[in-house]
């Protein structure tokens, strides 16, 4: 990819973008790890189970960039801030010692409410940056999870569970479901069909957040956000609020950050606290980058293709490359240089039509 | 006036995407001439200065046909360095000034005077240090031939923007090789008394030997400098004269044209009495868009009345349609029907029954990437509620497809709109038929007063033709009443009842569309004459 | 675009100088403020304190010097100077490997890691210039993806792509660089340079106070002291004003017929030099690399200290960068001793630092965005 970037007439003529070479090499290279997996005999179901769990746990944190695209204030960098939300709701829900459905449902609720006020203040806030959403939500998302970190370390909950064996003070650094909701999703009509493992509840769950985005954007408030994100002078012109719609596309994304991260925590069996979301914009942008997606432009399919493709390269990677290279640890590795390679491509590429 | 030609260009044409804006045009500045150049916008003077300047946007786009001279020799001007090379010099309609640099800095941009030290004898030339003194020295001389008392020590930000102006000019002068300036429209920002100023300057330079280029579109400043003066219409040089011979009347009426053909379409069947029927009242409205500031105007509109507004770009035309539809700041008051209409609100203006069409099809009219049955619906839909299913929230509701597509046909039938579908992106259509689709849009919201904001810019005959006509039907038999703004005074002419002349952000006055060519040009040149015939109840 | 955007235009400009000048002095006195009330909550020893602050200023000034240049050239805060950290920590490998030692060591790592960070600013400076507006954002990502090439190097590539035997290098597998490095050939070799000269300790009695000890690093002052007359020089050069023509309005300077790509491509080159220079000056200090963490923490650590001082993403001196040092370090060195003393966790202190190193960002990138805003839509 390096010299690829480096080299200018790759970008300026619109021929290879308009194929889709990213995703031509995600796909080819999927393809290979699949081949290399099976010359190497190794347990093709097992991978394939793996990875359409981690596709259901990662799905709706690739779908909360979808109102943010489409509403024009661009990638969601900010995630984190719903993603703590949504921690905090499951923390809450837990010290009050819910388990089940009711402990789910309790930190979703809790989650959704904190998500939506946070979110609002957030887009107040990024009504003042416009053009510069993406830098300044990655650093309002890190100095949250910084300043939660005081938070996590100071919460007045007693649950000796949950906190610091030593001491008593101070929420841990991951807290186990085991108990509470632990695969609460993953196992709800679990199927098992030629030995793969199919978490339905939790790809219904993921499935059930496309349908009601993919509804939710034809409809008249849905259609009026798409048009102040592409074309704002347009949708102005047509009595749109412009900054109602930014503020609710973000906030829509805030909300989905933090149900996102409580499936997610479900199915890991764990809430990881502290500096754990720091980074968890990253994968999640690049995954909807890599179906397809622009800084403009984004679309359920893209997310639903682009959240397949990355997680299974990675699923599919870890075990493949440690077999082939004996030991060493190369998905992280592998995760670092595509998914932030591929937010350079859609960076760098540019916005021609202005 | 033995002297020969310092500059000659020698039938220059040019044609954006088949669209010709230059045909054929011949042009001469002597050493020491100022030759003023005058037209109307879209009269293609820009077009020219480019072409001159060797701008990037003339050979993006195919380049041009005809030579350029210097001393007679053939040139080729590929980039603005190489026609700085060549000695021409430009003060440009943006100041090209970096507010953070002191004046000597900007004047010495990119010239600057350096002495050599240790380090650049090392690493070459870009590392010689500035020489701070000298550079002021030459701006200070450069700004002393402009006879212009100010510290060149002073950052640009916060000067008057008169004195920007000379800061650029200063700039042209200091280029030791300078021998043609060309200032375009430089008094368009200033204030009378620097206008005079910049005049005296402009004969200061001349008298040095330099040969001018003065594009305005203010008469009397043209009269009052330049030696000999040209007029460009629609991209052909129409006339060519010597100062002495020039009369202001009879420029106006060049720079204007004869081209009136009035419309086949029958008279306004209401009786044109005292006792009118006003269907809106604007009253001290001031309109701020950048560049088509309109400064408290007044107006009554009739019922059922095809009004015009006409006037050079920049003089506010096109800010009265867009203030009032909420598009831009603006303070006064409108009534509808003896409703107050509320400003900046576009949400507002559209419920209280009008629509417009906007002038900037790419950005305002037309949402690009999407369908055409989606931009001819979308304001209904969220204005009116128009083309949704039913349901509890009205926000929430579905957009009905169905309803949409049949609309659109109906509209493509209607409009001839030539496409493969009411599917097919509005992007990939022609100029002409993505102003059909601006119009459909508008005409969607079933508006008692349309506001048709240069509804045939940039499209082709039989589209300007179609668009026209339905206009005059639409407010003939549909009773509508309608604005319309053009930058071509002849097809406001053409179906019009009555024509308002903007000048400077105000009414000039308002004409009859069979007013004499002569009235029409003085009255856009700001040579204010009362209007006759029609009663001028506009004017407050 | 036409005539009536200028004077919108010279409006924002305004605004924005009114805006900065509030906010570059707000900035420091809010920070000199939380510095006094933490030295004075820890009960600090001011001794301490102050050793600790000489050492920082050695340590960490050259970097944030780097970072100055291309704010001049418009381009913001270089968070691509990750990209010549590492080409400083590749030399620095290499020449621990060859066990060059001492004030030569640390000369060769600088010669080494010259080409590399021309040739890593100059990739950088390309990829910043296809996107134009948001270089930051653009700077941040290539600075993480690059990470990532540099770790699939030194966990995977070295012992097996690139032979390498080094058991003190490498990890035991044989495959990889090890978590830390210990420098110890070049630790201090600058710092302690001039010690023949003078040691650079500073220890009296001044009646019954005792003053010290107080160590300067010498040698890194001096070096440091160098770089700020280098950057000064440069600024009165042809090809400063060039850049701050650039950073000023780009496409005003691009009329005036400066290239403007290739200078914002020299701005970012130079940056990642020194950014390659101040990561060795660094490590040179500290004794240990961090193989994976040092040249990600230094970036965030530089910026954040950079606009403690009053820098903005727009405006940037000398000054800023010595004073944000100064505050921010004092600060870092205060605040897990005053998150004892007040919660009776220091932990809290810690993270208090991270979020405040990551707020100020936050806070610096909003102002900016709020102030480019304006000129830019009107």
């Amino acid at each position: 990819m390096e010299w690829l970037k480096s080299r200018p007439i790759f970008w300026q003529n619109g021929l290879i973008e308009s194929i889709g070479i990213p995703r031509i090499i995600i796909a080819g290279f999927l393809v290979f790890l699949f081949v290399l997996a099976v010359v190497l005999k190794m347990d093709l179901t097992f991978l394939i189970s793996d990875s359409l769990v981690r596709i259901g746990m990662n799905g709706l944190l690739v779908l909360a960039m979808v109102p943010t695209i489409t509403c024009g204030a661009g990638l969601n960098f900010a995630l984190p801030v719903g993603i703590l939300c949504g921690l905090v709701g499951g923390v809450v829900s837990m010290s009050l010692n819910l388990r089940g459905w009711v402990g789910f449902g309790t930190a979703a609720l809790l989650g959704i409410v904190l998500a939506w006020i946070l979110g609002y203040v957030y887009a107040l806030l990024l009504d003042k940056v416009q053009g510069q959403e993406m830098m300044v939500g990655t650093y309002v998302g890190f100095s949250m999870v910084a300043g939660m970190c005081i938070f996590w370390l100071a919460a007045p909950i007693k649950n000796p569970a949950m906190v610091f064996a030593i001491g008593g003070q101070g929420l841990r650094y991951t807290l186990t479901l085991e108990n509470y909701y632990c695969k609460l999703l993953n196992h709800f009509l679990e199927i098992k069909l030629w030995g793969i493992t199919i978490p339905t509840g939790l790809l219904m769950f993921f499935g059930l957040g496309c349908a009601l985005m993919h509804f939710f954007l034809k409809t008249r408030v849905g259609r009026a956000m798409a048009a102040a994100g592409s074309n704002p002078l347009f949708a102005k012109s047509s009595g749109v609020n412009l900054n109602a719609m930014r503020h609710l596309g973000v906030v829509i994304s805030t909300v989905l950050g933090a149900i996102g991260i409580l499936a997610y925590a479900q199915s890991y069996g764990f809430l990881q606290l502290y500096t754990a979301p720091l980074y968890m914009a990253f994968p999640a942008v690049a995954s909807i980058l890599i179906g397809g997606a622009s800084l403009q432009k984004a679309s359920i399919s893209q997310v639903v293709i682009g959240t397949i493709l990355f997680q299974t390269l990675l699923t599919i990677a870890l075990p493949v490359t440690q077999t082939v290279l004996s030991g060493a640890d190369v998905s992280e590795i592998a995760r670092m240089i595509i998914s932030n390679g591929m937010i350079l491509y859609a960076l760098t590429r540019g916005e021609r039509r202005r | 006036m033995s002297e020969s030609a310092v500059l000659e260009l020698i039938g220059i044409t040019k044609d954006y995407y088949g669209v010709t804006v230059l045909k054929g045009i011949d042009l001469k500045v002597k050493p020491r001439e100022i030759h003023g150049i005058i037209g109307e916008n879209g009269a293609g003077k820009s077009t020219l200065m480019n072409i001159l300047f060797g701008m990037s946007v003339i050979h993006e786009t195919g380049g041009f046909q005809g030579e350029i001279r210097i001393d007679g020799e053939p040139v080729v001007i590929d980039s603005p360095a190489r026609a700085m090379e060549l000695g021409i010099g430009m003060v440009h309609q943006e100041f090209m000034l970096l507010p953070g640099f002191s004046i000597a800095e900007n004047i010495k941009l990119n010239r600057e005077i350096t002495c050599s030290n240790v380090i650049s004898r090392v690493m070459g030339k870009s590392m010689e240090t500035l020489d701070f003194k000298a550079m002021r020295q030459d701006a200070r001389s450069a700004l002393d031939h402009l006879s212009i008392n100010i510290d060149e020590t002073l950052p640009v930000a916060g000067l008057p923007v008169g004195y920007m102006q000379f800061v650029e000019i200063a700039r042209e002068i200091d280029k030791k090789n300078l021998r043609v300036m060309v200032f375009d429209e430089p008094s368009a920002v200033l204030t009378e008394s620097e206008a005079g100023l910049l005049l005296e300057a402009m004969r200061r330079l001349s008298e040095k030997g330099i040969a001018i280029l003065f594009i305005t579109h203010r008469l009397d400043e043209v009269m009052a400098v330049a030696h000999s003066i040209s007029i460009l219409r629609d991209g052909q040089l129409v006339a060519r004269m010597e100062r002495d011979q020039a009369r202001i009347d009879k420029i106006a009426e060049w720079m204007v044209g004869r081209k009136v053909e009035r419309s086949v379409l029958a008279k306004r069947p209401v009786a044109e009495d005292e006792a009118e029927d006003v269907i809106l009242e604007i009253h001290d409205l001031s309109v701020e868009m950048p560049g088509e500031v309109v400064h408290r105007f007044d107006l009554k509109l009739r019922r059922g009345e095809i009004l015009g507004i006409g006037g050079l770009a920049g003089h506010g035309k096109i800010g009265v349609a867009n203030g009032i539809m909420g598009l831009y700041p603006a303070r006064g008051s409108v009534f509808k029907d003896g409703l107050p209409v509320s400003l900046n609100n576009p949400r507002q203006a559209l419920l209280s029954g009008m629509a417009m069409v906007s002038e900037d099809r790419r950005r305002v009219g037309l949402w690009m990437d999407e369908s055409i049955e989606m931009n001819i619906s979308f304001t209904a839909m969220q204005v009116q509620g128009k083309f949704l299913w039913p349901g509890p929230l009205e926000r929430l509701r579905r957009e009905d497809r169905t309803a949409m597509r049949e609309h659109a046909l109906t509209m493509i039938k209607d409009l001839d709109i030539r496409c493969t579908g009411p599917q097919q992106i509005v992007r990939h259509l022609s100029g002409g038929n993505q102003q059909k689709v601006c119009l459909a849009r508008a005409l969607t919201m079933k508006p008692d007063i349309l506001w048709a904001s240069e509804p045939t810019r940039g499209i082709d005959i039989g589209a300007k033709q179609l668009i026209l006509d339905y206009l005059v039907r639409c407010s003939r038999e549909g009773g509508m009443t309608i604005v319309m703004t053009s930058s071509e005074l002849g097809e406001l002419r053409r179906i019009c009842d009555r024509i308002v002349i903007m000048y400077e952000g105000r009414i000039s006055g308002i004409l009859p569309p069979d007013a004499s060519d002569m009235e029409f040009g003085m009255m856009m040149a700001g040579k204010y004459q009362s209007g006759k015939g029609v009663g001028i109840d506009g004017m407050a | 675009m036409k005539r009536g955007g200028v004077e919108v235009r010279s409006f924002g400009y305004f605004l924005q100088l009114r805006t900065g000048v509030f906010s570059r002095s707000m900035v420091p006195a809010f920070f000199a403020v939380l510095c006094i009330i933490g030295v004075v909550v820890a009960k600090l020893d001011l001794n301490y304190l102050i050793n600790e602050i000489f050492t920082r200023l050695g340590r960490n000034t050259f970097l944030v010097l780097s970072l100055l240049i291309p704010v001049v050239a418009g381009l913001g805060l270089n968070f691509g100077i990750v990209i010549g950290a590492m080409a400083g920590q590749i030399a620095l490998v290499i020449v621990t490997h060859y066990r060059i030692e001492g004030l030569t060591g640390l000369a060769v790592a600088m010669l080494i890691a010259l080409p590399l960070a021309v040739l890593f600013g100059w990739l950088t400076g390309l990829v910043l210039n296809k996107a134009k507006g948001r270089e930051m954002v653009t700077g941040m990502i290539l600075g993480f993806f690059a990470n990532g090439l540099y770790q699939l190097i030194f966990l995977v590539l070295v012992g097996t792509v690139i032979p390498m035997n080094n058991p003190t290098l490498l990890l035991p597998s044989g495959i990889g660089i090890r978590n830390t490095v210990d420098l110890i050939g070049v630790a201090n070799a600058l710092d302690r340079a001039l010690d023949g000269i003078w040691d650079g300790l500073i220890m009296f009695d001044l009646g019954p106070i005792p003053v010290g000890p107080w160590r300067i690093p010498l040698g890194t002052w001096l070096v440091t002291g160098l770089l700020c007359g280098g950057i000064s020089f440069l600024m009165k050069t042809r090809l400063g004003q060039q850049m701050r023509a650039v950073g000023e309005d780009g496409h005003i300077a691009s009329v005036a017929g400066i290239p403007v790509n290739r200078i914002r491509i020299t701005a970012i080159v130079y940056s990642t030099v020194l950014a390659a220079w101040g990561q060795l000056i660094f490590l040179q200090n500290i004794g240990t690399l961090n193989t994976y963490n040092s040249h990600e923490q230094i970036g965030m650590f530089s910026i954040a200290a950079l606009l403690v001082g009053g820098a903005s993403t727009r405006k940037a001196g000398i000054g800023n960068a010595i004073l944000g040092v100064f505050l921010f370090h004092t600060l870092f060195v205060v605040s897990p001793l005053a998150g004892q003393a007040v919660f009776g966790i220091p932990q809290i202190g810690e993270y208090f630092r991270v979020f405040l190193a990551y707020g100020v960002i936050a806070v610096a990138l909003v102002l900016h965005a709020w102030q480019n805003r304006l000129p830019a839509k009107g």
